[in-house]
């Protein structure tokens, strides 16, 4: 496609506000050692040092982002102050090219939907490049008053903040034209790695952030999100366009690990499991996680119109094989060097049919499981180019396609229940199943107008919209309303279980399925029967997963592929060579000697830490952690009917309730008054087993426990209690 | 009579492994089958009869994106 101004109108159009030179540190046992701090207001470019007490604690990636975050802001700081941060560091396995899934940066500010701190991880090379070029985070405080780069050449040691007036905003085009300004040639643009957003992120409060990294076969710059909780709103409004960053400094052993030789063995022995089985598993090398349609569907776990489903006929015609064959197959597709899991899928040549591009052929990257269910199914929509036309543009408008498909398909039931109507949209008729509205609502959303603007404030700020302006019934929109903390639900319908009630409910940003995926364990097994199987499972699994994210590290080689012998293990849901894999991972990058149990309780003090943190920011207690009902069980009669067997005899044989004779809106309340106890109950155990008190706020033993127990933190926790 | 994750299902001559998982629309392929405690490989699904009165475990390894 045409740029609208040539590579040498934007570079000569650049001005060097402030220009800032150092000596890069070779990074040690995973560490620099340094982290970089820029602030947009005054210009002021600084290095800070890593002390042994911040490894120790927070050791790295999200750990890092909440206690420099914790420290830039106070309880009254509000997303688009400009005390807030964007704090990206990739942990101190990120960035090795051994072991598949290490290229991961995490990414923390107070998100504008939730108001706390928010945590989203992330492919692509920026993080990665920014520990080789000498910083293990960097810190982005204050607001440029004119649309800026920062630039870190890793090579000459200098950072620049450089106003970038001409650059487009939408990420397909600026990812481009920044790696092409900023590589010496075209060999060159493997070198750089770039962070954008989007025009829609100007607009809305559920803006991404796009992290980049060069695809040399195709030729192009392919992009990877940090997608959840409003991130990219917060980097438009400091004004910046790019983050950049250059080095030439990549080689498997730029990590300089403490045992080169056990993260090799450790590395060879996943590749070759990943070739044997995954073309018998899960299919990630040619699928990616759209391997998952057709299985939610026949589990009855696919969100259908606004999670009100869990399956549909035509969940077929959006299968794994549909995208088996639109993902241009035999290409090495990781997002991170050295990853041969390979499920950065793209569909290349796709020819856009709408908005500013139309007619372009352009690469998509994905869809992405949560890509098919948010914008598809939970919208109604099972036609495949739709899916792969609205993940374009979610993307480079810089819109969270999980938070969109969720607010969409909201708008739609609302619309659907007249609760709002054409006069209120504008003209969209928003029903399910109408891909080209939704479209249209993501272009409305880029251009700040309409509708879209209504809606790109998030389900919970809607809810209010609604009420207050529609006189719409808030209980009703609060029951159909898929957000808790006032983040939009991943694509995962909790209903029949429990366990993946609290998993979502009971997060600490907010309900995204990082944290635990417990429904097979659960509602398929029935493995965890009891109160305390599940809070047992609702600690371990959370702290299991919040360790992938303080080093570096993708979830998706834990357990998307397995050993041969897995089903002969003690505990084969957590995949235990694999946690011990884990384990030799950090111990062969920092040279400690940490075991299976010590990496749980790394994962603990930063956890704890977060809630905390929720508690500083006017959150973290019980209220906030109870879920909208349609999370939990039947809201409608619809809902109640379309599962009337399985209903009826939950009634009868678990709440000891005869539902003969009863009417469905009779029954849809017994139910509810049913799930909603239970609910309750699982509230009162995972408290429990988490050393929290009945109000959800960590008890001061358990921060001693964890030597968390900071003066600051302390303050806070007793005021609350 | 047999029982699949705790949950009654009517037994019929010739269930093999693979029909059964057909039958509860058990599509997942990360999962141990587990016949009367003992583990099924793979490679015998089609062949290995599930015997009347089993207590069958199906046990679906998390996965997610």
């Amino acid at each position: 496609m045409e740029n609208k101004y040539s590579i040498e109108q934007i570079k000569s159009a650049h001005k060097i506000l402030k220009e800032f030179t150092y000596v890069p540190k070779p990074v040690n046992k995973g560490y620099s050692g340094e982290t970089l701090y820029v602030n947009l207001s005054t210009n002021e470019i600084k290095i800070k040092q890593v002390t042994e007490r911040m490894k120790e604690i927070f050791i790295g990636g999200r750990g890092f982002g909440l206690w420099y975050l914790w420290n830039a802001v106070t309880e009254k700081t509000r997303w688009n102050d400009p005390e807030n941060e964007i704090i990206i560091s990739p942990g101190p396995i990120g960035g090795i090219t051994q072991y598949p899934g290490a290229g991961k940066s995490l990414v923390v500010s107070l998100s504008p939907i939730t108001g706390s701190a928010m945590d989203s991880n992330v492919g692509g090379y920026f993080g990665p490049y920014m520990k080789f070029s000498g910083f293990d985070a960097v810190e982005i405080q204050g607001k440029a008053p004119k649309d800026v780069v920062v630039f870190i050449d890793g090579d000459n040691g200098r950072i620049t903040i450089e106003e970038a007036p001409l650059e487009d905003t939408n990420s397909h085009i600026v990812c481009e034209q920044l790696t092409e300004l900023y590589a010496k040639d075209e060999a060159d643009r493997l070198h750089v790695a770039t962070v954008a957003s989007g025009k829609a992120a100007d607009h809305t409060l559920i803006g991404h952030l796009n992290f980049s990294f060069y695809d040399k076969r195709r030729k192009g710059t392919r992009l990877k999100q940090a997608g959840r909780g409003g991130i990219g709103t917060v980097f438009r409004d400091k004004k910046i366009k790019g983050l950049v960053v250059r080095t030439t400094n990549i080689t498997g052993t730029s990590n300089n690990p403490a045992d080169q030789a056990l993260l090799n063995k450790t590395g060879i022995k996943l590749h070759k499991e990943i070739r044997r089985n995954d073309d018998k598993q899960c299919h990630m090398r040619t699928q990616g996680t759209a391997h998952l349609v057709e299985i939610m569907s026949d589990y009855d776990l696919l969100p259908v119109n606004n999670f009100k489903f869990g399956s549909h006929e035509k969940a077929r015609q959006m299968a794994s094989w549909v995208w088996g064959q639109k993902f241009t197959q035999g290409i090495p597709d990781g997002c991170w060097f050295g990853c041969t899991m390979a499920c950065a899928k793209a569909v290349d040549g796709f020819e856009l049919k709408t908005g500013p591009y139309k007619g372009d052929k352009v690469i998509v990257d994905g869809p992405e499981y949560e890509t098919v269910a948010g914008v598809g199914s939970c919208c109604g929509i099972f036609e495949p180019d739709a899916v792969v036309e609205l993940n374009f543009y979610c993307d480079t408008y810089g819109v969270d396609t999980i938070s969109f498909g969720t607010l969409t398909a909201f708008a739609m039931e609302c619309f659907e229940n007249k609760v709002i109507t054409e006069k209120e949209t504008g003209g969209l008729k928003l029903n399910f199943g109408n891909h080209e509205a939704a479209l249209e609502l993501l272009h409305q959303m880029a251009r700040g107008e309409g509708f879209g603007k209504i809606a790109g404030m998030g389900v919970r700020r809607m809810k209010e919209y609604f009420v207050k302006n529609y006189n719409a019934d808030p209980k009703f929109l609060q029951d159909i309303g898929m957000e808790c903390k006032g983040l939009e639900y991943s694509q995962y319908v909790s209903k029949e279980s429990l366990a993946q009630q609290g998993g979502y409910a009971l997060t600490n940003k907010g309900p995204q399925h990082d944290e635990a995926w417990l429904i097979f364990m659960d509602m398929v097994n029935n493995h965890i029967p009891t109160f305390e199987n599940k809070a047992e499972a609702l600690h371990y699994f959370p702290l299991f997963r919040t360790w992938f994210g303080l080093n570096g590290l993708c979830k998706l080689p834990w357990n998307d592929v397995e050993p041969e012998d897995n089903p002969k293990t003690d505990e084969p849901a957590k995949v235990p060579e694999h946690v011990q894999n884990y384990v030799d991972l950090f111990n062969g990058v920092t040279g400690k000697k940490i075991d299976k149990k010590e990496l749980i309780r790394m994962s603990e003090r930063v956890y704890n830490f977060q809630r905390v943190f929720n508690l500083k920011m006017g959150f973290g207690t019980r209220e906030h952690d109870i879920p909208p009902y349609r999370s939990v069980g039947p809201v409608t009669c619809e809902e109640y009917e379309s599962r009337k067997d399985r209903y009826d005899k939950q009634l009868k044989e678990k709440a000891g309730i005869d539902p003969a004779g009863l009417s469905t809106e009779e029954k849809v309340k017994k139910m509810r008054e049913y799930r909603e106890k239970q609910y309750q109950l699982l509230v009162d155990a995972v408290y429990k087993r988490r050393g929290w008190n009945e109000k959800g706020i960590p008890k001061l033993e358990t921060l001693k426990d964890l030597s968390i127990d900071f003066e600051d933190v302390v303050k806070i926790v007793k005021s609350k209690m | 009579m047999i029982s699949v994750n705790e949950q009654p299902l009517a037994w019929r001559e010739n269930l093999s492994v693979s029909e059964l998982l057909k039958i509860c629309k058990y599509s997942f392929p990360l999962i141990i089958v587990k016949i009367n405690g003992e583990i099924v490989a793979k490679s015998e699904y089609e062949k290995f009869m599930v015997p009347d009165g089993a207590n069958v475990s199906v046990i679906h390894l998390m996965s997610g994106g």
